[in-house]
């Protein structure tokens, strides 16, 4: 019985979770699997809520929880990071195993890709060792099909001894099903066939029943003696002081488990076991998953065609990095033609709407001064930032997501590994890149996936390297305004997707070159080994995808521009028009950072912009042209072409545009990046190093450009 | 005829059943929860583009190892 005094008070510090049950008869529900299984889906949709989901393994990296009312009942669903084993070899599925030994989930839900039961067996088995109430959820059944395998859901459960739901997750198929099976088996007898199943050699076993009556004389509360036995015996470290703390008392010191334990280890190391313990217990469970298929998975040998073919195009030695590039082309260039209508449409709407909400503020006699203050400071940045930066937003990122959805992006990582070996990181580094794309910060959180403490750092240090997608637009504007010469049309659009894609590639040449200086010095270390898996490719959900995350990607926006783009609005206008000794605030201050600016090929006014810009990346733009309109002749900008005779007559050139490019995407991360940065390294020191790191590169590179181009122009 | 060698010199293509894994630490114990361990039949799916790593299907499922950790596994062709 679990107690009610101390429901889940230290084996939720073990966990880092505590579930709040809103109602004392909720039911709570772990969800475990191996990576990319689709438990974030399946718990999105029970839950309804809106954990991040994408065809790539290693997306959940720490507990989740969500709330449902099913049959009457609240169910507290519990999403447990994917992992390949319950064994604890690394933080994920320590985090795993802690939670279903000491959180004490009513039921575990075992979510298996369907496409590869056998190995995810193997999960399914170890989570039996430790829980007695466990279904089987088969999902992914649509992709099975596809790929003609066929599976005796009736036999399997039979061999299992637990209940087995089959479920397409994505469209809702099987889930309700699936909670009243959990409910069903929460009523019955706790058992499964785990002990019949998965015999170990006979000393092992040997040793095991030695140990069992003595843990049975403890109160170890929900823990399964046979699993704890082996795991006493297997000496797992990390085990023993979180169960030290679980139980309140140290199991092996207790006399008769100290008796107990000497005879079953002398029993074991008579038979010339010692080491190889958990080679044994690990080729226990593989072999039992293996017996447990026999007969039940039946594959049509043609299983893996289409995604040999996928990959044959995608991966190979002379299409693979081509294609690679060619899609990113792709998908920038699809955002620049896609973003020009809304950006014209809404740009007209906004600023036309500027002059109304003018005159109907001083008509309802609100003070002049801040009229102004409030259309041409406030609304002013919001209106840019909607119409320039918004749209370019919207679009990039469900492409990106499709892309994501598919499961390409651990083929980038496949196809780019070997330069992350040369720089001794790791390849999964390409991974969390791709997540830096749509947002830094997502990135740097992404880095968990790799293993390596040190190669995880070099991750999260140079993820800023990788434009996110709030430069994206920033970078779009001045390429097209001062790099597409006279050229019309769809050239135009291609040219300047082929020049974004190559400072994109900078930015990876950068990451790469900061990573093996990096490695080379205060990171010394030689790559370590590492495991990627590369999934089978999915039909992504177009229609679901595209909308949900643009809706996302504009609610984002929209709610940061309101946060920040407002206030940012409000605070230059202040500036303007605060005189200092004949000078407005603004130009003391763009006239301190001038010399600097023009140094690096810019000028005061673009520092101020970015430094100002640090809360978010998508105000840059907004903030540079709020500061050249208050000190320029130009009182109104309702046309985005007249944005560059602006720019021009604030002394612009190719010089100072290619400067500002450069340190777009060589300069700190923006504030949320630092917290998270911070959050995830624990240490001021490396998120000061990740602020520095891209500075300095971005004044080196800014300074040799602008100096170098000077000498030519 | 049977022959021993390193995983790494499979070609693409190639079946393989695992006779030994030297390899150790936590790559060793991953390689195993993916369910690599003797007697496992292996496929060699694809190089990358540029040699290095090599995607191989274990089980099922394809997985990538680099070439330092694909030779650390020996197999029987």
């Amino acid at each position: 019985m679990r107690s009610l005094n101390d429901p889940f008070g230290k084996c939720a510090a073990d966990t880092g979770l505590t579930v709040i049950r809103r109602q004392s008869d909720d039911i709570v529900i772990a969800l475990a699997g191996n990576p990319n299984v689709g438990k974030s889906t399946v718990f999105n949709e029970l839950t309804g809520l809106n954990q991040h989901t994408g065809n790539w393994p290693g997306k959940t990296v720490s507990n989740a929880q969500g709330r449902c009312e099913h049959n009457g009942r609240g169910h507290i669903l519990v999403d447990i990071p994917g992992c390949y084993s319950l064994m604890a070899h690394s933080a994920e599925e320590e985090v795993a195993r802690n939670y279903l030994c000491f959180g004490e989930p009513d039921v575990v839900i075992v979510v298996c890709d369907a496409t590869c039961l056998e190995r995810n067996l193997n999960l399914v088995l170890q989570a039996m060792e430790i829980s007695e109430r466990i279904v089987v959820c088969i999902n992914l059944m649509d992709e099975a099909k596809r790929k003609g395998i066929s599976i005796n859901v009736k036999l399997l459960s039979q061999r299992l001894g637990v209940p087995i739901v089959t479920s397409t997750a994505r469209s809702g198929k099987g889930l309700s099903s699936l909670l009243d099976t959990a409910d069903e088996l929460l009523v019955s007898e706790p058992h499964n066939n785990v002990s019949e199943l998965v015999r170990y050699l006979s000393p092992v076993e040997d040793a095991i029943s030695v140990l069992i009556p003595a843990l049975e004389s403890l109160p170890i509360r929900r823990l399964q003696p046979r699993w704890l036995a082996l795991r006493l015996l297997d000496r797992d470290s990390t085990l023993l002081s979180s169960l030290c703390s679980y139980l309140g008392f140290d199991i092996l010191s207790a006399p008769q488990v100290k008796e107990a334990f000497q005879r079953a280890s002398d029993i074991l190391k008579n038979s010339g076991i010692s080491d190889n313990l958990s080679d044994i217990c690990v080729a226990g469970l593989v072999q039992a998953a293996e017996r447990c298929c026999l007969n039940v998975v039946h594959k049509s040998p043609n299983s893996d065609l289409r995604d040999k073919k996928f990959d044959k195009f995608l991966t190979s030695r002379i299409t693979g990095i081509p294609v690679m590039l060619a899609l990113l082309a792709a998908i920038l260039w699809i955002t620049i033609i896609g973003a020009n209508y809304p950006s014209d449409l809404l740009s007209d709407l906004l600023f036309g709407l500027q002059e109304k909400i003018r005159s109907l503020l001083l008509a309802i006699g609100l003070f002049p001064w801040l009229v102004s203050l409030l259309t041409d400071g406030v609304y002013r940045v919001l209106a840019w930032v909607i119409s320039v930066m918004l749209p370019p937003m919207a679009i990039f990122f469900p492409l990106f997501t499709l892309l994501e959805d598919f499961g390409y992006l651990p083929r980038v990582a496949f196809n780019l590994d070997k330069y992350f070996k040369a720089c001794s990181a790791c390849g999964k580094q390409a991974l969390t890149m791709c997540m830096g794309f749509g947002c830094n910060a997502v990135g740097v959180v992404g880095c968990r996936i790799i293993d390596s403490p040190r190669e995880r750092l070099i991750a999260i240090l140079t993820n800023n390297f990788v434009p996110c997608n709030g430069r994206f637009p920033t970078l779009i504007a001045i390429l097209s305004m001062f790099f597409l010469g006279s050229s019309v049309g769809l050239l135009r659009s291609i040219l300047s997707a082929v020049l974004l894609t190559s400072i994109i590639v900078l930015g990876i040449v950068l990451t790469l070159a900061v990573s093996r200086l990096l490695s080379k010095t205060i990171l010394k270390g030689l790559p370590s080994s590492f495991t990627l898996e590369l999934p089978p490719y999915r039909c992504p959900q177009f229609g679901k995808v595209l909308i949900r995350s643009m809706l996302d990607r504009t609610l984002f926006v929209l709610g940061r521009a309101a946060v920040v783009a407002a206030p940012a609005g409000m605070l230059i206008w202040l500036m303007a028009n605060t005189y200092i000794g004949g000078a407005t605030l603004l130009e003391h201050f763009s006239g301190f950072l001038d010399p600097f600016g023009r140094f690096l090929g810019m000028d005061g006014v673009i520092l101020l912009a970015f430094i100002l810009g640090f809360p978010a990346n998508e105000i840059v733009v907004p903030i540079m042209l709020m500061c050249y309109l208050s000190t320029s002749s130009l009182t109104s900008m309702s046309d985005l072409s007249a944005l560059k005779v602006l720019l021009l007559e604030n002394g612009w050139t190719w010089i100072t545009a290619g400067s500002t490019i450069l340190f777009s995407l060589l300069h700190w991360p923006c504030s949320t990046t630092c917290l998270t940065i911070y959050r995830e390294t624990k240490s001021a020191k490396w998120t000061l190093l990740a602020f520095i790191l891209p500075l300095c590169v971005g004044i080196i590179v800014c300074a040799l450009f602008a100096n170098i181009s000077r000498l030519f122009y | 005829m049977k022959q021993i060698t390193a995983l790494n010199n499979l070609e693409e293509g190639q079946y393989a059943n695992v006779v030994s894994l030297s390899s150790c630490g936590t790559i060793r114990r991953r390689l195993q929860d993916l369910g690599l361990i003797v007697g496992t039949r292996v496929e060699c799916v694809q190089r990358s583009p540029l040699g290095d790593p090599t995607a191989y299907r274990i089980r099922g499922a394809v997985i990538a190892l680099r070439c330092e950790d694909a030779s650390k596994v020996f197999v029987e062709i």
